[in-house]
């Protein structure tokens, strides 16, 4: 069978509906004229989203990404719209999200020669990408598309860039669309060691004080409802990341909820005092450990992930299994037994009860009220968007997630700005779903023109600004580490975000008042023509409790604020 | 700092013969802050791949690390680090000296010695071509520099394993 000659852009548009793509989310430019003709000239049922920056177009597809575990496309031009990807691409890379970003590039013949909008993007984004390409030759689209998709999405997902030159885009393409894949040198764990599950059983079963930490890798792998059983079953407790909020119900009476420099007090107190800690696909982040060389040092270590370049990176395990997290605990459940965990459990619901989350209902308007009241209005039920800073902390404290693919937050990045593009491309990809956005007003204010692209696609999201015309996160650790020496954090000269939504034909409210808070987030929630933005008011000088400082160990969490003067902290940011 | 913190290693990397994996391969060195002492690119015997090989110096614990991150990438195969293990590692180093025909016997003398070839010889120098293991070329390194050294080249060293098993 002959096929018929269609342009490089026409076959990746074929491809992409191939994937099973819904969803382009980009910005176009002279060297990706090709591609975007081809969204045309193409039968197709993609639909593109035109963005107001490139940075958008990637939260965006992270965002759908997160909301469905299934990758969405980006597709933008050469040179500086390439390198607006990149804090995107590194957003993704570092939380393990699939995407295909799909650049426009200058004509084969002028690469290197500081063409009119040449970037090496391929260059540039080596260390923030799972894999990329630089596509030479037409025919060659069809299998660099299928492998950008399969390295993607299995395996330890993550972005993926094809750089695409425009007269390859334009050439003709006579390969057949169902290429095969050629990646000798990509190998993904799809079995699980027996003898290492029994060993983990074994371990499992002499433990007294078990603890599972639940990460994102369980998340990816779809490994909640296994988990629950094994949970369940074998009565051990469960902490999630960041990034694990809603692998296993926060609410669960075995759930504690988030650990970390901000997590629960009980979650981290079961960390000190755990004999065995059983981690499901979370890659001991720095913000988990504290101080790697103390933490847990009495406990069993056990390590589930499917990277093996995780294992020992920053804690070395006991045990360690290579495999997928679903796939290790199914296998698991069968050989670990009822234990007896009531004397641990009671422990740490003591701890529950002595411990508790809480803010002072007196006094301004707090950040944790409004997230508080937001979740009890909600039911819980929202797809939750953060953007990055005090905000998102409390909201990972406040907003209970009892389900996956429901909390959209930079974990490993901790990139500002990320929230609203990211809420929008979840809204795009669950319309019938109630979404909402919480954002500082420093992150708003760094990819706040995507409100246009919010209203104009009348998409149900709420944004919440916690408008503390501050960098809050800052300047705590100023408040708490350096003396109160405020330096640029202070926000002065924001907007009438109220007036600022308006102007792009999205609802406002003001909130300025604890005593009604219940109120205005109802009607924001009432509100059903399209996005609308809740202006909040809150105190400036909050801060964020519990608190281990960075590299200190868990055990020198604070619970409150402290009455003494703190040493500078020795940890990474 | 002592060398059991920081000592040389010797990996061979077999590689998908792309464009880009060298830079992707040397990144995982840069950032980690190893510093990449030789490197020798070939083709393997199938066209399609390529064998590297590659001694680096910096700390033992990152290595560990480093080899995994390796064998990430989706272009590497594998990779194995040759350090401890028996295989053949050599290399070949030229070295031009400067030496008239008054020196000329001894510095033949020393070549004879390790086994060198002569390459290039003048009135006023003289290239040797020597072939082993590295620790072979710094002592005809030490042993030729009464002469002057005017250059000095090393190819990087080249390892295989012995026997059956696959490098």
């Amino acid at each position: 069978m002959t096929n018929k000659v269609i342009e490089g852009g026409q076959a990746v548009i074929r491809c992409l509906e191939n994937e099973g793509v819904e969803y382009i989310f980009g910005y176009s430019g002279g060297a990706a004229i090709p591609i975007f003709d081809a969204l045309i000239t193409t039968e197709t049922k993609i639909k593109f989203v035109l963005v107001r920056h490139e940075q958008g177009a990637v939260h965006m597809a992270d965002g759908y990404a997160r909301a469905t575990g299934k990758p969405a496309v980006v597709l933008v031009t050469s040179g500086p719209g390439a390198t607006n990807t990149l804090t995107g691409l590194l957003t993704a890379h570092m939380d393990s999200v699939p995407m295909i970003v799909l650049t426009g590039q200058s004509v084969s013949w002028m690469l290197g020669k500081d063409a009119f909008q040449e970037a090496d993007i391929f260059g540039i984004t080596m260390p923030v990408v799972k894999h990329s390409y630089l596509v030479k030759e037409t025919n060659d689209i069809p299998r660099i598309v299928r492998e950008a998709f399969h390295i993607s999405t299995t395996g330890r997902p993550g972005p993926v860039l094809i750089d695409i030159p425009k007269n390859i885009s334009a050439g003709p393409c006579t390969a057949d669309l169902h290429a095969e894949m050629d990646l000798p040198g990509y190998t993904i764990n799809t079995g699980v060691d027996n003898d290492t599950i029994l060993e983990i059983a074994e371990a499992l079963s002499k433990s007294k004080r078990p603890l599972i930490l639940a990460g994102h890798g369980a998340m990816i792998s779809g490994a909640d409802a296994s988990l629950k059983a094994l949970v369940e079953k074998a009565q051990i407790p469960v902490t999630n990341t960041l990034l694990g909020k809603g692998v296993f119900p926060e609410t669960h009476a075995l759930a504690l909820g988030m650990l970390g420099m901000h997590g629960t007090a009980y979650a981290n107190k079961a960390i000190c005092e755990c004999d065995l800690l059983l981690n499901i696909g979370s890659r001991f982040d720095d913000r988990i450990l504290g101080k790697p060389d103390v933490f847990c040092k009495d406990a069993t270590i056990i390590h589930i992930d499917i990277d093996a370049a995780e294992i020992g990176k920053m804690i070395q395990p006991q045990i360690a299994c290579i495999a997928d997290a679903k796939m290790a605990i199914d296998a698991l459940i069968e050989h670990v037994p009822a234990l007896d965990t009531r004397e641990w459990r009671k422990k740490l619901d003591g701890y529950k009860v002595k411990y508790p989350l809480k803010f002072k209902r007196q006094g301004g308007l707090k950040m944790q009220h409004i997230i508080d009241e937001f979740y009890k209005l909600s039911k819980g039920e929202a797809c939750v968007a953060t953007d990055v800073g005090q905000h998102q902390m409390w909201a990972a404290q406040f907003y209970k997630n009892d389900s996956r693919y429901n909390w959209l937050s930079s974990g490993g990045a901790g990139t500002m700005g990320f929230g609203l593009p990211a809420c929008i491309g979840a809204a795009f990809a669950r319309p019938d779903d109630l979404h909402v956005c919480f954002v500082g007003d420093g992150g708003f204010q760094m990819t706040f023109f995507e409100l246009a692209t919010a209203a104009l696609h009348k998409l149900p999201i709420k944004i919440v600004v916690l408008n503390n015309h501050y960098l809050g996160m800052v300047r705590q650790w100023q408040e708490l580490f350096y003396e109160g020496r405020t330096s640029g954090v202070d926000l002065e000269g924001n907007p009438d975000f109220v007036k600022l939504a308006e102007s792009f034909g999205i609802k406002g409210f003001n909130l300025r008042r604890p005593g009604d808070v219940k109120r205005v987030l109802q009607n924001a929630l009432d509100y059903k023509d399209g996005p609308c933005l809740i202006n909040c008011e809150v105190e400036k000088t909050d801060n964020v409790f519990p608190m281990i400082p960075a590299g200190a160990a868990v055990e020198e969490m604070l619970i409150d604020p402290p009455t003494r003067k703190l040493e500078k902290p020795t940890g990474s940011t | 700092m002592t060398n059991l913190e920081k000592s040389m290693h010797t990996l061979s990397i077999y590689v998908a013969n792309k464009p880009g994996v060298l830079a992707r391969i040397a990144q995982v060195f840069a950032r980690r802050g190893f510093n990449i002492e030789s490197l020798v690119v070939s083709p393997a015997v199938d066209g399609s791949f390529s064998r590297m090989t590659i001694s680096c110096s910096g700390k033992v614990e990152g290595l560990d690390q480093i080899i995994k991150q390796l064998s990430k990438l989706i272009d590497v195969l594998h990779c194995i680090d040759h350090t401890y293990d028996k295989s053949v590692m050599k290399e070949m180093g030229l070295i031009k000296i400067s030496v008239d025909c008054e020196g000329r016997s001894e510095a033949l003398q020393i070549a004879e010695h390790y086994g060198c070839k002569t390459v290039d010889l003048t009135a006023e120098s003289m290239i040797l071509q020597v072939v082993g293991n590295p620790a072979k070329i710094d002592a005809l390194e030490e042993m030729i520099s009464k002469f002057k050294i005017v250059e000095f080249v090393r190819t990087g060293k080249v390892v295989m394993s012995r026997g059956q098993e696959m490098t």
